[in-house]
Protein backbone atom coordinates (compact mmCIF):
# COMPACT_ATOMS: atom_id res chain seq x y z
CA UNK A 1 0.00 0.00 0.00
CA UNK A 2 1.17 3.32 -1.42
CA UNK A 3 -0.05 6.45 0.35
CA UNK A 4 1.24 9.95 -1.52
CA UNK A 5 0.93 13.21 -0.67
CA UNK A 6 1.87 16.72 -2.42
CA UNK A 7 0.94 19.83 -1.97
CA UNK A 8 2.10 22.31 -4.49
CA UNK A 9 1.57 25.27 -6.86
CA UNK A 10 1.70 23.64 -10.24
CA UNK A 11 -1.35 21.75 -11.77
CA UNK A 12 -1.76 17.79 -11.54
CA UNK A 13 -2.40 15.73 -14.71
CA UNK A 14 -5.17 13.33 -13.54
CA UNK A 15 -4.92 10.70 -16.30
CA UNK A 16 -1.30 10.27 -14.85
CA UNK A 17 -2.02 10.27 -11.90
CA UNK A 18 -4.92 7.73 -11.57
CA UNK A 19 -2.37 5.40 -14.25
CA UNK A 20 -0.18 5.01 -11.51
CA UNK A 21 -2.59 3.50 -9.15
CA UNK A 22 -3.42 1.24 -11.99
CA UNK A 23 -0.58 0.13 -14.44
CA UNK A 24 1.20 -2.65 -13.53
CA UNK A 25 -1.59 -3.47 -10.86
CA UNK A 26 -3.74 -6.56 -11.61
CA UNK A 27 -5.25 -6.58 -8.40
CA UNK A 28 -6.88 -3.04 -8.83
CA UNK A 29 -10.32 -3.40 -9.77
CA UNK A 30 -11.80 -0.12 -9.11
CA UNK A 31 -10.60 3.39 -9.05
CA UNK A 32 -12.10 6.09 -7.02
CA UNK A 33 -11.50 10.23 -8.08
CA UNK A 34 -12.53 13.36 -6.68
CA UNK A 35 -11.68 16.61 -8.31
CA UNK A 36 -12.32 20.07 -6.62
CA UNK A 37 -12.68 23.01 -8.93
CA UNK A 38 -12.54 27.09 -8.12
CA UNK A 39 -15.96 27.97 -9.19
CA UNK A 40 -16.62 31.29 -10.35
CA UNK A 41 -20.18 31.94 -7.83
CA UNK A 42 -19.90 32.34 -4.49
CA UNK A 43 -22.68 30.58 -3.34
CA UNK A 44 -21.73 30.23 0.80
CA UNK A 45 -21.14 33.22 1.83
CA UNK A 46 -22.15 33.97 5.74
CA UNK A 47 -23.23 37.74 4.45
CA UNK A 48 -26.08 37.22 2.33
CA UNK A 49 -24.61 40.54 0.23
CA UNK A 50 -21.67 38.66 -1.53
CA UNK A 51 -23.66 35.39 -2.79
CA UNK A 52 -23.87 35.18 -6.14
CA UNK A 53 -20.56 37.81 -6.62
CA UNK A 54 -18.31 36.73 -9.08
CA UNK A 55 -14.90 35.59 -8.05
CA UNK A 56 -11.62 36.57 -10.71
CA UNK A 57 -9.34 34.60 -7.94
CA UNK A 58 -8.73 31.95 -5.33
CA UNK A 59 -5.84 32.26 -3.53
CA UNK A 60 -4.68 29.25 -0.96
CA UNK A 61 -2.93 29.63 2.20
CA UNK A 62 -1.44 26.18 4.17
CA UNK A 63 0.44 25.41 6.61
CA UNK A 64 3.50 23.78 5.57
CA UNK A 65 4.71 20.57 6.98
CA UNK A 66 1.31 20.29 9.03
CA UNK A 67 -0.41 20.06 5.99
CA UNK A 68 1.23 17.09 4.57
CA UNK A 69 1.29 15.38 7.73
CA UNK A 70 -2.18 15.77 8.42
CA UNK A 71 -3.69 15.31 5.16
CA UNK A 72 -0.93 11.84 4.99
CA UNK A 73 -3.02 10.95 8.94
CA UNK A 74 -6.27 11.64 7.22
CA UNK A 75 -5.49 8.49 4.27
CA UNK A 76 -3.64 6.00 7.00
CA UNK A 77 -7.06 6.56 9.06
CA UNK A 78 -8.97 5.62 5.71
CA UNK A 79 -6.49 2.79 4.79
CA UNK A 80 -7.68 1.21 8.46
CA UNK A 81 -11.23 1.46 7.88
CA UNK A 82 -11.28 0.30 4.06
CA UNK A 83 -9.29 -2.36 2.21
CA UNK A 84 -7.49 -0.08 0.06
CA UNK A 85 -4.10 -0.56 -2.29
CA UNK A 86 -3.29 2.70 -2.96
CA UNK A 87 -4.32 6.43 -2.20
CA UNK A 88 -2.85 9.45 -4.07
CA UNK A 89 -3.75 12.78 -2.40
CA UNK A 90 -2.62 16.14 -5.01
CA UNK A 91 -3.56 19.25 -3.55
CA UNK A 92 -2.69 22.89 -4.74
CA UNK A 93 -2.19 26.89 -2.86
CA UNK A 94 -1.18 29.43 -4.24
CA UNK A 95 -3.88 31.79 -6.64
CA UNK A 96 -5.64 30.03 -8.68
CA UNK A 97 -8.48 31.32 -10.91
CA UNK A 98 -12.01 29.67 -12.03
CA UNK A 99 -12.36 26.11 -13.61
CA UNK A 100 -8.53 25.38 -12.28
CA UNK A 101 -7.89 22.71 -10.43
CA UNK A 102 -7.51 22.70 -6.38
CA UNK A 103 -7.16 18.97 -5.22
CA UNK A 104 -7.33 15.24 -6.29
CA UNK A 105 -8.27 12.26 -4.21
CA UNK A 106 -8.00 9.01 -5.41
CA UNK A 107 -8.15 5.71 -4.02
CA UNK A 108 -7.56 2.41 -5.42
CA UNK A 109 -9.20 -1.10 -4.28
CA UNK A 110 -10.33 -4.98 -5.55
CA UNK A 111 -13.83 -3.46 -5.76
CA UNK A 112 -15.60 0.05 -5.93
CA UNK A 113 -17.39 -0.23 -2.16
CA UNK A 114 -14.25 0.33 -0.73
CA UNK A 115 -12.37 2.73 -3.04
CA UNK A 116 -15.89 4.74 -2.88
CA UNK A 117 -16.41 4.91 0.53
CA UNK A 118 -12.68 5.94 1.57
CA UNK A 119 -12.58 8.55 -1.07
CA UNK A 120 -15.47 10.76 0.02
CA UNK A 121 -13.86 9.52 3.71
CA UNK A 122 -10.81 11.51 2.45
CA UNK A 123 -12.16 14.62 1.05
CA UNK A 124 -14.33 15.42 4.16
CA UNK A 125 -11.67 14.95 6.56
CA UNK A 126 -9.83 17.18 4.36
CA UNK A 127 -12.04 20.13 3.81
CA UNK A 128 -12.30 19.91 8.37
CA UNK A 129 -9.33 19.17 8.83
CA UNK A 130 -6.29 20.19 6.63
CA UNK A 131 -4.83 23.62 7.74
CA UNK A 132 -5.63 25.42 4.39
CA UNK A 133 -7.51 28.89 3.29
CA UNK A 134 -9.24 30.66 0.72
CA UNK A 135 -9.17 34.27 0.27
CA UNK A 136 -11.44 35.12 -2.87
CA UNK A 137 -10.39 38.32 -5.05
CA UNK A 138 -14.30 39.46 -6.43
CA UNK A 139 -15.05 43.02 -8.33
CA UNK A 140 -15.46 44.11 -4.45
CA UNK A 141 -12.39 43.24 -3.13
CA UNK A 142 -10.95 40.41 -1.05
CA UNK A 143 -12.03 38.33 1.16
CA UNK A 144 -11.28 34.96 3.12
CA UNK A 145 -13.65 32.14 2.96
CA UNK A 146 -16.19 31.45 6.45
CA UNK A 147 -16.03 27.91 7.60
CA UNK A 148 -19.59 25.88 6.36
CA UNK A 149 -21.21 24.08 8.85
CA UNK A 150 -22.54 21.47 6.29
CA UNK A 151 -18.89 20.60 5.71
CA UNK A 152 -18.61 19.88 9.36
CA UNK A 153 -22.17 18.09 9.16
CA UNK A 154 -20.42 15.68 6.06
CA UNK A 155 -18.18 14.23 9.12
CA UNK A 156 -20.94 12.94 10.71
CA UNK A 157 -21.93 10.21 8.22
CA UNK A 158 -18.76 8.63 9.08
CA UNK A 159 -19.07 8.27 12.79
CA UNK A 160 -22.39 6.66 12.16
CA UNK A 161 -21.08 3.99 10.32
CA UNK A 162 -18.88 1.99 12.17
CA UNK A 163 -16.75 0.17 9.37
CA UNK B 1 10.18 28.67 28.11
CA UNK B 2 10.93 29.63 24.85
CA UNK B 3 8.38 28.83 21.77
CA UNK B 4 7.54 29.73 18.26
CA UNK B 5 4.15 31.43 17.56
CA UNK B 6 2.97 31.29 13.83
CA UNK B 7 -0.46 33.26 12.62
CA UNK B 8 -2.35 31.57 9.72
CA UNK B 9 -4.78 33.51 7.11
CA UNK B 10 -6.91 36.49 8.41
CA UNK B 11 -5.53 35.91 11.95
CA UNK B 12 -2.03 36.44 10.59
CA UNK B 13 -3.62 39.37 8.78
CA UNK B 14 -5.19 41.17 11.39
CA UNK B 15 -2.27 41.17 13.51
CA UNK B 16 0.44 41.56 11.01
CA UNK B 17 2.48 38.45 12.60
CA UNK B 18 3.65 35.57 10.90
CA UNK B 19 6.04 34.06 12.83
CA UNK B 20 7.65 34.94 16.03
CA UNK B 21 9.79 33.58 19.05
CA UNK B 22 8.29 34.24 22.46
CA UNK B 23 9.08 33.92 26.08
CA UNK B 24 6.33 32.70 27.94
CA UNK B 25 5.96 33.06 31.67
CA UNK B 26 5.87 29.88 33.70
CA UNK B 27 1.93 29.51 34.11
CA UNK B 28 1.21 29.33 30.30
CA UNK B 29 1.61 26.52 29.60
CA UNK B 30 -1.46 25.27 27.48
CA UNK B 31 -2.73 26.68 24.34
CA UNK B 32 -5.75 28.61 26.12
CA UNK B 33 -3.24 30.47 28.59
CA UNK B 34 -0.98 31.67 25.54
CA UNK B 35 -3.90 32.57 23.82
CA UNK B 36 -5.21 34.88 26.85
CA UNK B 37 -1.83 35.99 27.26
CA UNK B 38 -1.29 37.39 23.91
CA UNK B 39 -4.34 39.04 24.26
CA UNK B 40 -2.89 41.48 26.40
CA UNK B 41 -0.70 42.68 24.08
CA UNK B 42 -3.26 45.08 22.81
CA UNK B 43 -6.86 46.14 21.01
CA UNK B 44 -5.45 44.20 17.60
CA UNK B 45 -4.69 41.22 19.82
CA UNK B 46 -7.48 41.45 22.43
CA UNK B 47 -9.84 41.66 19.33
CA UNK B 48 -8.43 38.59 17.00
CA UNK B 49 -8.24 36.38 19.70
CA UNK B 50 -11.25 37.24 21.41
CA UNK B 51 -12.78 34.06 23.76
CA UNK B 52 -16.00 34.08 21.72
CA UNK B 53 -13.60 34.05 18.58
CA UNK B 54 -13.61 30.39 16.62
CA UNK B 55 -9.26 30.86 16.55
CA UNK B 56 -8.08 27.05 16.42
CA UNK B 57 -4.54 25.79 17.56
CA UNK B 58 -2.07 23.26 16.75
CA UNK B 59 0.83 22.53 18.84
CA UNK B 60 3.99 21.24 17.07
CA UNK B 61 1.61 20.93 13.78
CA UNK B 62 -0.78 18.62 15.31
CA UNK B 63 -4.72 19.90 15.84
CA UNK B 64 -4.69 21.10 19.71
CA UNK B 65 -7.45 22.03 22.41
CA UNK B 66 -7.87 24.29 24.31
CA UNK B 67 -6.17 22.55 27.50
CA UNK B 68 -3.30 20.70 25.10
CA UNK B 69 -0.03 21.80 27.03
CA UNK B 70 2.65 23.88 25.10
CA UNK B 71 6.79 22.76 26.13
CA UNK B 72 9.82 24.50 25.65
CA UNK B 73 10.27 24.74 22.08
CA UNK B 74 6.96 23.94 20.65
CA UNK B 75 5.63 25.52 17.52
CA UNK B 76 2.29 26.99 18.71
CA UNK B 77 -0.08 27.41 15.54
CA UNK B 78 -3.00 29.89 16.03
CA UNK B 79 -5.61 30.13 12.78
CA UNK B 80 -9.18 30.40 12.11
CA UNK B 81 -11.37 27.34 10.84
CA UNK B 82 -9.51 25.36 7.86
CA UNK B 83 -11.28 25.60 4.15
CA UNK B 84 -9.06 23.76 2.11
CA UNK B 85 -10.05 21.63 -0.51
Amino acid sequence: MTIVVKVQTEDFDVAGELSALRVGKPEVGALASFIGIVRDVNETANDEARVGTRISTLTLEHYPGMTERSIAAICEEACSRWSLFDVTVVHRYGTLAPTDQIVLVATSSAHRGDALDACGFIMDFLKTQAPFWKKESTSDGERWVDARASDDDALERWHERAV
Amino acid sequence: MRVTLLYFASLRQALGVERETVELPPDVDTTSRVRAWLRTRGDAWAGALAEGRNVRAAVDQRMAFAETKVADGSEVAFFPPVTGG
